[in-house]
């Protein structure tokens, strides 16, 4: 390595004291100046440019050149940053700045156009994708045709398909060129090994020119109709027929044997005069349809009223349980009079520091109508369908929520209580005010100052907690009357799964458009409850 | 400063040069194969493979990729081509290969279940693959299963199915009829007569479809080729109502219950508190860990007809947008279809293989893997097409209603028929 291995040559002769303090505070602030720190931060730099500057060859090399040119432009940035005195802040945030592009702002940014196409099961790729999918997919083989041993040759750069028919002649055609016998052609034990003018092609030979080879269609005879030889495999050939005739400059797809001509009509499908569709489609822009359809289609809008609803119920309710349980908890344990605090205290956080899905799990064991333990030890074997009856597992969910989501809450208001000072309490005792009242008045909304964004955060946590909902009732129980595949406890973004990854048919841009309305909600009412957060702090 | 300032420019120098040593790499590694022999690439070349451009790209599950690394090596040996075997989670692989293969960074070959057709087929990312006069060599029920529309669509490696297990301690007899295998099971003592692991939110119509067959209502009727036609839904004619009707009676008899899980009736088979249990053979290692011994015999038929399961089979498909076609065919019919291969898949997987001749040899070698191989080849494949999924939404919820009573058995399952009629337009 030819690494530079000095780094920070004689300093300058401090001219005064004052200039020498100015870059002792300098040394401090900066960071830089030891060399044994100027040499990791080249080590780390020259790593993280050799690591770019390969990506970002790979990926020019595949032709992405937006990304590459990105990659090019962020790693610049990143030394140039990091190279120069100075820009303290830019230093602290580099890192964090360029997690958040890749993993916040590229991920809403890349929801937000989904949900302006038609992405999902059968719109999947590009348009030339799809195209070559269905003539793919529609070679249809000859029904009860023989399977053509096969040599392929080369003469001039273009392939031929070579074989041996019933009567021992060897047959040779090419693309457009029917097979006609071949001259000069060696036979030796069924095999051919040379043809007059051709190259007979060694499979390594065929593994070399792949595409060509499986690419090519050579017609049985002069018509058409009889059929193309094709290979997969460079050995075997087959006969086939085309089910459709893509036309490039008309851009129609036509069934060969009915003649329905099938158009690009917009939709990203080839579609026929009567409204039947060629799938595999292709990915296109649809404007504001998904939007659209989420409120106009009878299917999806009633069922999105309903989840809706469900879905505030259970995000406040949700809220307001855990945080009164919590505070109720943390006013408690936070009495000096409360013996061996310490150890209830440590008992109450351990829900917390176990992990949220698995503790769903366990739940939806311990619910279970005829085996589980509620039913069978605290009712003594009463049958109740804690998650299968539509409102019994409302109801559940917001009990095994207030299990998960309680110590969160005791904590931060034992941690908020605390930092209160006792003197206010006793003041207001000494004005009079009786124990609660003091509480009420004094310390929670001193507590609520420091508690309202951890609500408004918890908040929109449980707006968007599909764990709970997928691991204890997967949204059940379904209303089966109701004809549509929404239990009565999904919330909006168990619904969005399920429209996305359940069932045969994903759908990505409706469920993406459901998550811009999902970030829409969320994001208004947080705005509006800081608002009116910072009123309450204006007020104390 | 000066130190400060030339660093950067010796680091751009450094930069420079490594950049024109990896250009210089990038360029000679992708010098395109001309027709000749390849170029001497640094005097180590010229040995008695084959040396064939390109590299095949397979993603595989943890459980079979040493048994591909060895057919992989086997491959490279012949061809020259390196396979490049890359593990995925199995239940990962259908997504992530429909969402891969349109961006290029897709596998030449995927394994998976036939079941995924559909959804492959209709994005387009998969490619037919002829096995020409080797389809023949395979168990019919597992080449119907991979065709889609027409089309062959993979080289078929397992057969999964369910089965009846029997504790033979309960019931040293295998039952005929349902009726006859409950009676059997009562008069064993055993807390259950029959167990099977059901949903309390979904039932399960992947394990009741065998009962549901033999009452002559399957989901969708059969094109001529043994393939599902989605114009002709099946599952709400008259067959249909007796198995709803039969599904009430059994609810309320206690026979089939919504409460009884999967988990949970693996573990009351396991403590010998039932005789018979239908389950696939994923549970069999566990049963017989816990000492018990372990029949598999035919699922009895409540109804008239045969019983016959879902099947699924297992495996390795080629992808549409893979430029190394040829070699990837060999690798698939030449290798993957080839008896050691399938032998080898099916010791590790434990399920019957699909090639009939490792098939057969499976068969006569281990008891279980031939019960369920039995019911295997005389069950009916899983439909692949999309059109299930519509299926699926309400099929199971109304199981769960019907067992536990809710309603009128007829009603709700004629209502599921028409929700899903409505779904299918």
């Amino acid at each position: 390595m030819t690494e530079p291995t000095t780094t920070s040559g004689p300093r300058p002769p401090a001219a005064s004291r004052k200039d020498r303090r100015r870059h002792q505070a300098n040394r401090i602030v900066d960071g830089t100046t030891g060399w044994k720190l100027m040499l990791l931060k080249i080590i780390v730099l020259s790593i993280l440019c050799a690591t770019a500057v390969y990506a970002a060859l790979v990926l020019f090399i595949n032709d992405r050149w937006l990304i590459g040119s990105l990659v090019v432009v962020g790693a610049a940035a990143l030394t140039w940053i990091y190279l120069q005195r100075g820009a303290l802040p830019a230093k602290y945030l580099a890192p964090g700045l360029v997690f958040l592009l890749i993993f916040q702002i590229f991920v809403v940014l890349y929801s937000g156009y989904v949900a302006f196409t038609n992405y999902g099961t059968g719109h999947n790729s590009t348009k030339d994708h799809a195209v070559q999918a269905i003539m793919l997919q529609t070679q249809d083989r000859v029904p009860d045709s023989p399977t053509y041993p096969l040599t392929v040759t080369e003469s001039d750069g273009e392939i031929y398909f070579a074989l041996i028919n019933d009567n021992g002649e060897v047959l040779i055609g090419a693309e457009e060129q029917p097979l006609e016998p071949a001259e000069g052609a060696v036979v030796d034990n069924g095999t051919i090994t040379a043809i007059e003018g051709h190259h007979v092609l060694s499979f390594a030979d065929l593994l070399n020119r792949q595409q060509e080879i499986t690419n090519l269609a050579v017609p049985l005879e002069e018509d058409l109709n009889a059929g193309y030889l094709r290979t997969q495999d460079g050995q075997r050939a087959y006969l086939y027929t085309s089910r459709y005739v893509y036309d490039e400059n008309a851009d129609t797809l036509t069934n060969s044997a009915t003649g329905t001509v099938y158009r690009d009509t917009g939709e990203g499908a080839f579609i026929a005069e009567d409204g039947e569709k060629l799938m595999p489609g292709w990915r296109v822009n649809v404007g504001f349809d998904n939007f659209l359809r989420a409120v106009t289609e009878d299917s999806i809008r009633g069922p999105l009223i309903y989840v809706t609803l469900w879905t505030f119920a259970f995000a406040l309710l949700s809220v307001a349980t855990t945080f009164i349980l919590g505070l109720f908890l943390a006013i408690v344990f936070n009495d000096r009079r409360m013996v061996s605090r310490k150890y209830y205290r440590l008992v109450m956080i351990l829900p917390y520091a176990f992990p949220g899905f698995l503790s769903a799990l366990v739940w939806a064991g311990m619910m279970n109508q005829e085996f589980g333990f509620i039913n069978n030890v605290l009712f003594g074997g009463a049958a109740i369908p804690w998650l299968t009856d539509p409102w019994l597992a409302k109801l559940s969910i917001l009990i095994v929520n207030l299990w998960l989501g309680f110590p969160y809450m005791f904590l931060v208001c034992t941690g908020a209580l605390q930092s209160i000072p006792d003197e206010l309490t006793e003041a207001a005792q000494m004005d009079g005010a009786k124990p609660f009242q003091a509480f009420r008045m004094i310390k929670l909304p001193l507590l609520l100052t420091a508690i309202a964004p951890l609500l408004i955060s918890s908040f929109a946590f449980n707006f968007n907690n599909f764990n709970l909902i997928y691991m204890l009732t997967g949204g059940g129980p379904r209303d089966v009357s109701a004809g549509v595949n929404v239990g009565s406890t999904d919330i909006l973004i168990s619904m969005v799964y399920k429209v996305a990854f359940v069932g045969a048919r994903a759908d990505y841009g409706l469920a993406s458009a459901f998550s811009i309305l999902i970030f829409i909600i969320v994001g208004t009412i947080s705005v509006m409850a800081f608002r009116k957060t910072k009123a309450l702090e204006e007020l104390n | 400063m000066r130190a400060t300032f030339s660093a950067p420019i010796r680091l751009g120098a450094l930069l420079g040069a490594g950049a024109f040593a990896l250009t210089a790499c990038g360029g000679s590694g992708s010098a395109e194969p001309s027709g000749s022999p390849a170029p001497e690439q640094n005097g180590e070349s010229s040995s008695a493979a084959p040396e064939a451009a390109g590299e095949l790209t397979v993603w595989v599950d943890a459980d079979r990729a040493d048994v591909l690394a060895d057919a992989a090596e086997d491959f490279e040996a012949d061809t020259g081509i390196a396979v490049n075997l890359v593990q995925q989670d199995f239940g990962e692989i259908r997504d992530q290969f429909v969402s891969q293969v349109p961006t290029g960074e897709g596998p030449d070959i995927a394994v998976g279940a036939h079941d995924w057709l559909g959804v492959l087929v209709t994005n387009g990312v998969v490619a037919p693959i002829e096995l020409g006069d080797a389809a023949n060599d395979f168990e019919q029920v597992t080449v119907d299963a991979w065709s889609y529309d027409g089309q062959t669509y993979g080289v078929p490696y397992s057969i999964e199915n369910i089965a009846l297990l029997r504790n033979t301690e309960l019931a040293p007899e295998a039952p005929e009829t349902f009726d006859e295998m409950i009676e059997m099971g009562e008069a064993s003592g055993a807390t259950y007569p029959f167990l099977v692991g059901l949903d309390p939110q979904a039932a399960d119509p992947y394990h009741l479809y065998p009962f549901q067959m033999s009452f002559g209502a399957p989901v969708f009727g059969t094109n001529e080729d043994a393939s599902y036609n989605p114009e002709d839904l099946q599952i709400g004619n008259e067959g249909g109502q007796e198995f709803a009707q039969w599904l009430a009676e059994q609810g309320e008899a206690g026979v089939l219950n919504t409460n009884i899980d999967g988990d949970l009736a693996l573990e009351n088979f396991n403590s010998g508190d039932s005789p018979f249990y239908l389950t696939g053979p994923w549970n069999v290692p566990a049963a017989q860990e816990s000492g018990i011994d372990v029949a598999v015999d035919p699922i009895p038929a409540p109804g008239d007809s045969p019983a016959q399961p879902f099947v699924g089979v297992q495996g390795f498909f080629l992808s549409a947008q893979s430029e190394n076609v040829v070699a990837a065919t060999n690798f698939l019919i030449n290798y993957i279809g080839s008896p050691e291969v399938q032998t080898a898949l099916y010791e590790v997987g434990g399920r019957a293989p699909a090639l009939t001749e490792s098939f057969d040899a499976a068969l006569a070698e281990d008891e279980i893997v031939a019960g369920f191989g039995a019911v295997g080849t005389d069950a009916v494949p899983m439909p692949s097409i999309p059109e299930m999924g519509a299926v699926w939404d309400y099929w199971g919820a109304t199981q769960t209603a019907i067992i536990n009573g809710e309603g009128d058995p007829v009603e709700l399952w004629d209502r599921m028929a028409e929700d899903i009629a409505g779904a299918l337009d």
